[in-house]
């Protein structure tokens, strides 16, 4: 039997949405929910969720598809290093297609670049060692389940001795913007379903001052089509008996206190800082960027580019699409302009993306 | 052959060219000796009408587990006669070879070429190898293409997929695909995966012999694998197809690979696959015939969809857990994901 079997059990399924049918039926308004991470966006659209639940229910996808929040700043700085003589760009594959404001990686590698794909940043340390009168740029793009590994490959470049390894950093943490689109009148998020894997990372906890300080019920929740399920109908009950607590259905993998290892790595190697996201701004606090110690690792430092003027598409609605405003189809681009082949906007780009999503689930 | 590499000389047309014709590559590919070699292969006339494809192999690395860039041009090119309804009868082999290749690795793949050949029963009649500098191409790539016969009066076509139809595969999806990028990658998995890289003429020929107008489509998932296909299929035939995710084979190791890389099999790569559209009364005997062919411990066949009156070449899958989506074709490649 296949591992996902159990999680995919349709009787199983069916007695959930059920029980999420009764949860909501008296109450007097609809529900929105926001998936924050980009696997759940992914999730729901793959298994047909939003096909099953009531109307009653609305899912709306948050800021959590790290290649989507990148600015295009960012990506016009990887391919002015991507262009940088004897450069050799390590980067995990979902950023290879993300447009910039005049190229991307991709079309860099079509013109001679070196982009090499990596399935961990300890990839990128080897290739460093491999090549040592190259230089390797590994792009450190993601939230805070990719950036812990991000910090051991640091630490295990500084461990060898490596002067030819590079981060260029647009680490972002996942709870501050949750707190600032809680905030947010426009949206009214009623409960977030938390990401799962950042979660096993930061633990439960991390959510606390989001449902005591925000009043917005939180879930745990895993990728599975059961998990999401089951996560719907806990916050579903939270919201109608007007509760907002932090609670976990994601229980075999995540602890209140995550993983300790894992933030202590991080915490050695990073510190906080604010960030830009892409549609959304410049959040205080919300990124992450190398310590001064480690500054010699710091792409953005020691390998000094001119990087083109930053220019965005006009009418791309990506910004309004990660806080959830609007959904794919009422951007005028969405299907037209903006394609999978020829995408304009990050959310289209990713494989995470919700425009991504939606053209090829929807 | 003295040097045990490949040098530029080996394509000079001078007598390098012609040691390592005459001592190596037309010895194994066909037997043929040096006096009987001509510019062109006269073949001998067959009654029916004829199939011709060809196609281009450059799959790296050149040896993956379950097979190597050899078999794969020659099952590639029989199976897409096959999927014509065709009986393959005859290849052709164009070899370009990289400046330092080793020979002994030029030998491997010729014969692997000449057994897949021979296990497919066609016969290598012509070919033509190119040396060009280290650089310009990688160590090795391959054309094959292929002439068959369709001796039976089955139409076989990517139009043919009628309402009612069901939608069969020969065995498990993604193997090859994952088989490859596992070897390419060096991903060190616990559960090694294997190509399922083989021919399928025997089981073409079984279905045509035996459920002959019953079979509407026969298409090989290859390249986009079978999501791809089947949207081809769906928009040749004007219908929609309706998949079903619960009853999709996937084998636990390639399930478990693509999670771990967020790659879907669904988009895969196969090489010994095999998507049939049949009437619905033939889908017993058709998986029937399907699993006398299927490789021993590889999993058998299935049912996986079925075809819908609806114009637009639409493909929705029905979820395992009761949901309905879209499935489209990707843009470009898959991209493993960040997280």
């Amino acid at each position: 039997m296949s591992l996902f079997a159990p999680f995919r059990d349709p009787e199983l399924a069916r007695i959930q949405v059920e029980a999420i049918r009764r949860a909501v039926a008296d109450h007097p308004v609809p529900l929105t929910l926001m998936e924050v991470c980009g696997t759940h966006t992914m999730a729901i659209c793959q298994h047909g969720i939003r096909t099953l639940l009531p109307d009653q229910i609305r899912l709306i996808s948050g800021p959590g598809c790290p290649v989507c929040v990148t600015p295009v700043d960012y990506v016009d700085h990887a391919v002015a290093l991507a262009r940088r003589p004897g450069t050799i760009i390590a980067t995990f594959g979902d950023m290879v297609r993300v447009p910039g404001s005049s190229s991307s990686l991709g079309r860099e590698q079509a013109a001679g670049a070196t982009v090499r794909v990596v399935y961990s940043p300890l990839d990128a340390v080897a290739l460093a060692e491999r090549h040592p009168d190259r230089t390797v740029v590994f792009l450190g793009v993601g939230f805070e389940t990719t950036t812990p590994t991000i910090a051991g490959a640091v630490v295990t470049a500084r461990r060898k001795g490596l002067g030819n390894f590079f981060v260029l950093c647009a680490h972002k943490t996942i709870p501050v913007p949750m707190a600032v689109l809680a905030d947010d009148p426009e949206l009214k998020v009623d409960g977030y379903l938390c990401p799962a894997h950042v979660s096993a990372i930061i633990g439960a906890e991390a959510y606390r001052p989001l449902a005591e300080t925000h009043r917005v019920p939180c879930v745990i929740t895993g990728f599975e089509p059961l998990d999401i399920l089951q996560g719907v109908l806990m916050l579903a009950r939270q919201i109608v008996a007007g509760e907002a607590r932090v609670e976990t259905q994601y229980r075999r993998v995540v602890r209140p206190e995550g993983n300790r290892k894992a933030q202590e790595l991080l915490a050695a190697v990073f510190e906080p800082c604010d960030a830009a996201w892409r549609g959304i701004g410049i959040i205080p606090g919300s990124g992450l960027r190398l310590r001064p110690e480690y500054a010699a690792f710091d792409a953005a430092v020691q390998l000094p580019v001119a990087v083109e003027p930053p220019r965005e598409h006009a009418g791309c609605l990506c910004g309004e699409i990660l806080k959830g405003k609007v959904r794919p189809g009422d951007c005028p681009l969405f299907r037209t302009a903006c394609t999978p082949e020829e995408p304009v906007g990050a959310c289209m780009v990713s494989s995470e993306g919700t425009c991504a999503a939606e053209y090829k689930y929807g | 052959m003295t040097s045990d590499i490949i040098l530029l000389g080996h394509g000079s047309g001078g007598t390098l060219s012609h040691r390592l014709l005459d001592d190596l590559i037309v010895p194994v590919l066909s037997g043929l000796g040096p006096r009987e070699q001509n510019d062109a292969a006269v073949l001998p006339a067959v009654a029916g009408r004829l199939a011709f494809t060809t196609d281009s192999y450059v799959v790296d690395p050149l040896f993956f587990p379950g097979g190597d860039i050899g078999c794969l041009a020659i099952y590639g090119t029989v199976n897409d006669l096959a999927m014509a309804g065709a009986r393959p009868l005859h290849v052709s082999v164009g070899l370009i070879l990289e400046e330092g290749l080793p020979v002994a690795e030029l030998r491997r793949v010729l014969e692997s070429l000449r057994a897949a050949a021979d296990r497919c029963g066609v016969a290598i009649v012509t070919g033509d190898t190119k040396v060009v500098p280290r650089g310009k191409a990688d160590k090795l790539f391959v054309n094959t293409a292929g002439i068959g016969v369709l001796d039976h009066p089955v139409a076989i076509s990517g139009r043919g997929a009628r309402p009612g139809d069901r939608v069969l595969i020969n065995g498990p999806f993604g193997d090859h695909g994952m088989a490859v990028l596992a070897a390419r990658e060096g991903l060190e998995l616990t559960a090694p995966i294997v190509s399922d890289c083989a021919p399928l003429h025997a089981v073409v020929r079984d279905l045509l012999a035996e459920l002959g107008t019953a079979v509407h489509v026969l298409r090989d998932p290859t390249r986009g694998g079978v999501a791809t296909t089947v949207k081809e299929i769906a928009r040749q035939s004007d219908v929609a197809i309706v998949l079903d995710e619960a009853a999709l084979p996937v084998s636990p190791a390639v399930a478990g690979a693509c999670a771990i890389l967020g790659l879907d099999p669904l988009f895969v790569a196969n090489e010994g696959k095999l998507l049939a559209c049949v009437a619905p009364e033939a889908a017993e005997a058709a998986l029937a015939i399907m699993r006398r062919h299927a490789p021993a411990g590889g999993g058998g066949p299935a049912a996986i969809g079925e075809v819908v009156a609806e114009s637009g070449g639409r493909v929705r899958l029905r979820t395992a857990i009761g949901g309905m989506r879209a499935i489209e074709m990707l843009a470009g490649e898959q991209l493993p994901r960040i997280c």
